[in-house]
Order: structure tokens, then C-alpha cells, then sequence
């Protein structure tokens, strides 16, 4: 209520509508049209699903893309006739050109990175749990939420749409280093697909800021009474901290980028210097390629943590529930969470040790590197430590997040090698990069979705996904994902190097030939079983299991306090008041106490 | 309603994390610029003198958006109007100082493709502007919400916040000139 009174209190509406807008103050029901209620719906939870289902429109295009390329990488040799019918001439003769293969790892990159893992993630599930969980009848401006949500679609449109332009899309990698995405002579990839690539990632960075800023500003300002900061649950902590690094490292990308659209557009030389284009020498005098290589991991870095965070928070929360255990060391967690945030900003130069970076500050930026390891050994020690001699409950969003925990632990520990400057000259830019990043941040971040949807799912169609294929889903994705990515670190540490387009022609990596064969079909069986899982979303939406009680999973936190299909305000009468953190699992006989519940006489004497 | 009266405004608050952002965005730039200039063969001029006439304008403009929520909240609206039609008018001359800024360097043969000193002083000064007209946007948006009769607010809210913004825009200018006045 007090936020409405914060948002509402002077504002007096004058004529003969004066009460259109007085009394529905407690229940917020604007029964729209269609347009109103699901296309520029002020619904935040209408908008996470929105962000939701974009999000999985873009994953299997990103992840088809991966198949398409893994193809090339497996079956070097072989042809595929139904390549060039879909591919066109980019696939002649059934084979992938190495244009498209460029192109294909490059929106891989951009898509998984940015339009799945950043907006599908941070945006379907902050949307969706800051003001269920905080208690609040909806952002705090619900307006610049759906502005939030329409610049990503938006930005959608135009990556789409650069996938069909003539000279193919942007294929300069998903960093976009320049001077080859500068220049528009150097390949057909970095003509006007780069330039829609600059402009649809310019709309998703103004889609980020929006949410960002709204985000922050709920979490602050909206809580319901009784609910202090060290009351909320982890998911919105992390959500939060989440919002400060998207806020802060955003914007120094985009300045990156309007560099670049000067660079290649106005003849400007921010980055550009003595080079040569097809033989002719440009006029371009006295820019500096790795100027833009520190904007864009000022933001990089921070992005890694951007998809992580909100995983690590929805797994504590999820692992919590089915453990029936309060989680271990909230204060840590929180901290850890923290001391995240604050390194993110400080390791960029970790992607840039084989740059030409002064050795000397390189040992600075190890040193701090290395020092996230202590955070993060920090959350997972909680996170076991949690789940041990707990009561557990294996449902889907359990298996997942187990599974997250699993490769959060596998995918970090490689980070302590690609954290050293000395190490990192033989293994940057190999496989074993590629092996880390998506093991840490690709497949644990996807776990960490997976986990909330399964969790969530309830909460936001009112039913069940069906277990079953669930079960299926985790096994193959969790078996697969590590046949994919744990024999790529004995082709990086041999020295194979990313981004080619045929390992056969070179001798000393011939000996990979049947591994990457190997890795091309499991990774086609995992796109499978992931297929499996958008049947299963899309079928139990209309046709899941209903749920039949408001908290099926026995939580504490406030979301599964509303109706079973909350409408627009979330709660019917007052928003309820919290006098408890959300942990209270198995507590003085109880099984679960929700933070709804007053602290009864002997909890009170124990100082609560 | 008690508790919550010396809560900050929700809108209030959101525009402050904005306004960390837009400053990010610039210490992006600013750094880029601390960074390229250490590098080898920087090209050092002199910035047109505008610029403080500009300076002096945005400052004006400053003063009398202030006055503007004075009169806001003693709901004094003939004046209010007047003084926010003169801030926005102020916003558009200090865009057109600018303008003529960009006129004289590239007179002085300092085109927008020249030396990346130069260039910088473009991209800084033309997006700092476009923050300008953002906020020029906002005035124009808040003179036409005076003239609504059905709907009246009494919130100094939106006044607040846009008087926020201008004098952010404002401050940021004036670290920008002084940033790039000291570091040529």
C-alpha cells in the first residue's frame, strides 16, 4: 500500500471520471483488451513471460546455430544437401562457406550472450520475482518496464533482420573487435550486418537500462512493510546486484560502440591506424584497436557476471526449498555477492593479457582475478553445505540447480588457469577457453534457467511442466553438456585454436578428428533434448497439470502468497506484511514458516 | 502514510541510477580519451571560445528552472509556465552554441575525421547535447501537462525530477569543458 500512496498521494484527478482511478487502488484490475493485457502490458509478470518466450525464440535459433557449425567442425569432409536448401549459397554444394561459419559463430556469441542469457534470464526472472517477492503491486515504473521490454524487441527485430540482409550478418566475432568490424572492405560481414548489429545491441543496451533502473529502484524503494533488506530472499539480492553491474557497465559499452559508428561512418580514427584494405593504404592515422578492447571488457567482464548472478541467486533460493533447510551463511552469500560485484569491474584486462599489456599491470589484474576465486568458493561451500544431510526433494528445478552447482565448480576451476597471465599466452584463444567459458557461464547459467523456469513455471501459467520429460531433459542436458565441453580442454591445452574453420588441414590436429566428430553428435543430441524441453513449456502451458494450492512447493517467500493466477496488483486486499527472513525451513518441529507468520514468544526471546 | 514521508520518491530514485549510468557512459569516454592521449602523436589546439558562452547559458538555464519549482510549489502557474518555456528556450540556444562550436572547428580545419583529439571533442560534446535535448523533451512534455484541464496534478514530482536532470546535464557539461580544457 505504501508505495501506492508514495507513487499516488498528490495526484488529484478532476471531472466526471474521477473515479476510473480511485478505487481500484487495491486491486490494480485494469481488464484490458488483448493489446493491453499481453502485447504492451504493464504487467510485470505479463512482461517476464514476454522476456520469457523471446528468450527461447532466440535460444533455439542461437543453439541451431551451434549444429550448424559443429557440423562444419566434426564433419569437415562430408556434405549435407539440406544445408544449402535452408542455407542457400551460403552452404554451396552442402557444405558451410567459411562467410556463414564466421557468421554463424558470431551470432552464436551475440545471441547466447546477450539475448538469451542477459535479457532472457535477467529480465523473464527479475521481472517476475522482484515485486512477487519483495511485495510490491508491480515495478516501480511499470511504464519503463514495457519500454524495457519493447527496445528488446526492438533489438530483436533488427538481429533478425540482419540475418537476412544480402551480405549476411555481422562476422567479426561476438566481441566485434575492430578494425575488422570497422571496416566494411575487410569482409562482407562487417558491412551493413555490423552496422545492424551496432544498432540493435545500442536498442538492447537502452532495454537493459530501463529494466536496470527499474530494477534497483523497486528493490529499494518497494518493499512491503516488515520486509528489510536483510529479510529478502537471495534471488532478488542477486537480482539487484545484478541491475548495479548492467547499470554501471553498460553505458561504457555503448560509448565503445558510438566510437565505432564514428569510426566506420564519419572517417573518424578512434581505433583505426596505417592500415591496408586490399592493397591500398587508409587514410586513417593514430586510433588504437585496443582502446576499444578496454571498453568493451569494462562491460565484458561484468556482462559474465550479469548472466551468473541471477543463476547463483534462483539456485541458493531453489536449493534452500528442496533441501527444507535454511540456506548456509545468508550474510556470506550476500557478501560473496558483493565482493563480486566490486571485482567484476576490476579484472577486465584479464582478456587482453596477450594484448601487448604492460607485464607489470597484467600481475595487478591476475592478483585480482585469482581473488574472485574467494567468493566464489565462498557460495559454493554454502551451497553444499546447504544441501547437506537435507531432506531432499528431487524435483526438475532441484536436479537443475544441483546441476548448476556442478558446473559452476567444474567450469570455475579452469578459471584459476586462464587467470594467469603466464598460462593464458599458451591457452588464449584455444579450445580451453571455449571449454571454460561455456561450462561456467553457458551451461551453468542455463541451468540456473532451467532451474527457475521448473521452479517458477507454477507461478506464472498455473500448472505443472510434466516431470517426466523434465527428468529426461536434465539427464541428457547435464551428461551432454560435458561430453561437449570437457574434452575441448585437452584440444585447447594441445594448442587448437578457436574460431578456425578446418582443424583437418593442419597436421599437429589431425589427432582430433574422432573427438570432434564425437562432440558434433552429442551436441545434436542435446539440441534435441532441448527441443524436448520447448515442447514441454508450450504444451503445459495450455495443457500442464493444474496446480491446485497456492504454494505447491512449501516456500516461504512471498510469491506463493498471492492467488494461484495473481492478477494485475498481485494480491487481493492488502499486500501482507513480513516478520521473518525467507530460510525458516524445518524450524522448531515445523516444517516451513512463511515470512507472513509473526515471530511467535520464544522466537522473539531468541532475538530475531 | 507517516512512515513513509521521508521515503524518496520512487521516480526520484530511478533517476539518480540513471544519472549514474549517463556518467558511466561518460567516464567511458573520458577514459578512452585519458588512454588514447597517453599513446603517441596527440594533436593539441585550442577549444572554441563558444563553449563558455555556452557554459554561461546552461548555467542561466540552470537558475531558472529552479526558480521554476519555486513557483511549481506555490502554485504560482502563469510564472511556472513562463520560466520553463525559458529554460527550454535556453536548452535550444545552448544547443545552437554548440552547433556553431562544431561551425568553427571545422573552419579552423578541424573536421570531425581529423586527429582523434578532435574527433573526441565531437562525439563528447554532440552526445552530451543529445542528453540536452533529452531534457529539452522533458520541459516541452511538462508545458503541455500545465494545459491539461481535466487531469491536474499537484505533485512537484515530474518538476523535481526533470529540475534534477537538468542541472545533472549541467554539472556534466561543466566537468566536460574543464575535463577537456585541462587535458589537451
Amino acid at each position: 500500500m505504501s508505495n501506492e500512496a508514495t507513487l499516488h498521494s498528490q495526484e488529484v484527478i478532476h471531472g466526471a471520471h474521477a473515479h476510473d482511478h480511485g478505487h481500484d487502488d487495491h486491486e490494480h484490475h485494469h481488464e484490458g483488451g488483448f493489446i493491453s493485457k499481453y502485447v504492451f502490458s504493464l504487467d510485470h509478470k505479463t512482461i517476464a513471460k514476454q522476456f520469457l518466450i523471446t528468450g527461447i525464440i532466440w535460444a533455439i535459433i542461437g543453439a541451431f546455430f551451434s549444429v550448424l557449425f559443429r557440423l562444419q567442425l566434426g564433419f569437415p569432409d562430408a556434405t549435407f544437401p539440406w544445408l544449402e536448401s535452408i542455407l542457400g549459397h551460403w552452404a554451396k554444394g552442402g557444405r558451410i562457406t567459411p562467410e556463414a561459419y564466421y557468421a554463424l559463430v558470431t551470432m552464436h556469441g551475440t545471441i547466447l550472450v546477450f539475448f538469451v542469457l542477459t535479457a532472457g534470464l535477467s529480465g523473464t526472472f527479475s521481472n517476475l520475482l522482484i515485486p512477487l517477492q519483495v511485495g510490491a503491486r508491480d515495478m516501480a515504473s511499470p511504464l519503463m518496464n514495457c519500454m524495457s521490454y519493447w527496445a528488446f524487441f526492438l533489438a530483436s527485430v533488427v538481429m533478425m533482420t540482419s540475418l537476412f540482409v544480402q551480405t549476411g550478418p555481422a562476422s567479426g566475432g561476438w566481441t566485434a573487435y575492430p578494425p575488422l568490424s570497422a571496416l566494411g572492405d575487410a569482409s562482407i560481414g562487417s558491412k551493413i550486418g555490423m552496422d545492424l548489429w551496432l544498432i540493435s545491441m545500442a536498442l538492447f543496451v537502452v532495454s537493459q537500462l530501463l529494466g536496470g533502473l527499474n530494477y534497483i529502484s523497486t528493490v529499494l524503494n518497494m518493499r512491503t512493510k516488515g520486509m528489510t533488506m536483510t529479510k529478502m530472499p537471495l534471488t532478488i539480492w542477486s537480482f539487484f546486484f545484478t541491475a548495479v553491474l548492467g547499470v554501471l557497465s553498460f553505458p561504457v559499452l555503448l560509448s565503445g560502440f558510438i566510437l565505432l559508428l564514428f569510426d566506420r561512418h564519419a572517417g573518424t580514427s578512434f581505433y583505426l591506424s596505417d592500415l591496408f584494405v586490399a592493397g591500398k593504404a587508409l587514410p586513417n592515422e593514430g586510433g588504437s584497436a585496443i582502446l576499444y578492447q578496454h571498453l568493451f571488457w569494462f562491460l565484458g567482464h561484468p556482462e559474465v557476471y550479469i548472466i551468473i548472478l541471477p543463476a547463483m541467486g534462483m539456485v541458493s533460493e531453489i536449493l534452500a526449498v528442496n533441501s527444507r533447510k535454511p540456506i548456509f551463511g545468508y550474510l556470506a552469500m550476500v557478501g560473496s555477492m558483493f565482493a563480486i560485484v566490486i571485482l567484476a569491474f576490476l579484472v577486465w584486462a584479464h582478456h587482453m593479457f596477450v594484448t601487448g599489456l604492460n607485464p607489470f599491470l597484467g600481475a595487478f589484474f591476475v592478483l585480482l582475478t585469482l581473488l574472485i576465486a574467494v567468493p566464489s568458493a565462498i557460495k559454493v561451500f554454502n551451497w553444499l553445505t546447504t544441501i547437506w544431510k537435507g531432506n531432499l526433494r528431487f524435483t526438475p528445478g532441484m536436479l537443475f540447480a544441483i546441476g548448476f552447482v556442478s558446473t559452476f565448480i567444474s567450469g570455475g576451476l579452469t578459471g584459476i588457469w586462464l587467470g594467469n597471465s603466464s598460462i593464458d599466452i599458451h591457452l588464449h584463444d584455444t579450445y580451453f577457453v571455449i571449454a571454460h567459458f561455456h561450462i561456467v557461464m553457458g551451461v551453468s547459467a542455463f541451468f540456473g534457467t532451467f532451474a527457475g523456469v521448473y521452479h517458477w513455471f507454477p507461478k506464472m501459467f498455473g500448472r505443472y511442466l510434466n516431470s517426466t520429460l523434465a527428468y529426461i531433459h536434465f539427464w541428457i542436458t547435464l551428461i551432454g553438456a560435458y561430453l561437449i565441453f570437457w574434452p575441448m580442454h585437452y584440444e585447447g591445452m594441445a594448442g587448437m585454436p578457436r574460431r578456425y574453420y578446418d582443424y583437418s588441414s593442419w597436421e599437429s590436429f589431425k589427432q582430433f578428428t574422432d573427438l570432434n566428430h564425437f562432440i558434433s553428435i552429442v551436441v545434436i543430441v542435446v539440441f534435441a533434448a532441448q527441443l524436448l524441453f520447448v515442447l514441454n513449456f508450450f504444451y503445459s502451458i495450455f495443457k500442464g497439470r493444474k496446480v491446485t494450492t497456492t504454494n505447491p512447493w512449501g516456500a516461504t517467500t512471498l510469491e506463493w502468497t498471492t492467488p494461484i493466477n495473481p492478477g494485475h496488483g498481485n494480491w487481493i486486499g492488502e499486500i501482507p506484511e513480513v516478520y521473518r527472513w525467507p530460510y525458516d525451513y524445518s524450524k522448531n518441529g515445523k516444517d516451513f514458516v512463511p515470512q507472513t507468520v509473526p515471530l511467535s514468544p520464544d522466537e522473539e526471546k531468541e532475538g530475531h | 502514510m507517516s512512515l513513509q514521508r521521508n521515503k524518496i520518491h520512487p521516480h526520484k530514485y530511478s533517476l539518480w541510477i540513471a544519472m549514474g549510468s549517463i556518467t558511466m557512459m561518460f567516464i567511458g569516454f573520458t577514459s578512452a580519451y585519458v588512454v588514447k592521449r597517453a599513446q603517441a602523436n596527440w594533436f593539441t589546439f585550442q577549444l572554441p571560445f563558444i563553449f563558455w558562452i555556452s557554459t554561461a547559458v546552461i548555467l542561466t538555464s540552470s537558475a531558472t528552472i529552479q526558480m521554476a519549482v519555486k513557483q511549481f510549489r506555490n502554485r504560482n502557474m502563469q510564472r511556472y509556465k513562463q520560466l520553463i518555456t525559458l529554460t527550454a528556450i535556453l536548452g535550444v540556444a545552448f544547443a545552437v552554441c554548440q552547433w556553431i562550436g562544431f561551425k568553427q572547428m571545422t573552419d579552423m580545419g578541424l573536421p570531425l575525421s581529423g586527429p582523434a583529439s578532435v574527433s573526441f571533442i565531437y562525439v563528447i560534446v554532440s552526445v552530451h547535447l543529445l542528453h540536452v535535448l533529452g531534457g529539452v523533451v522533458a520541459l516541452l512534455i511538462m508545458f503541455g501537462r500545465a494545459f491539461r484541464t481535466r487531469v491536474r496534478t499537484y505533485s512537484a514530482v515530474p518538476i523535481e525530477v526533470a529540475a534534477t536532470y537538468w542541472h545533472f546535464v549541467d554539472g556534466l557539461w561543466i566537468y566536460l569543458l574543464i575535463f577537456l580544457s585541462i587535458a589537451r
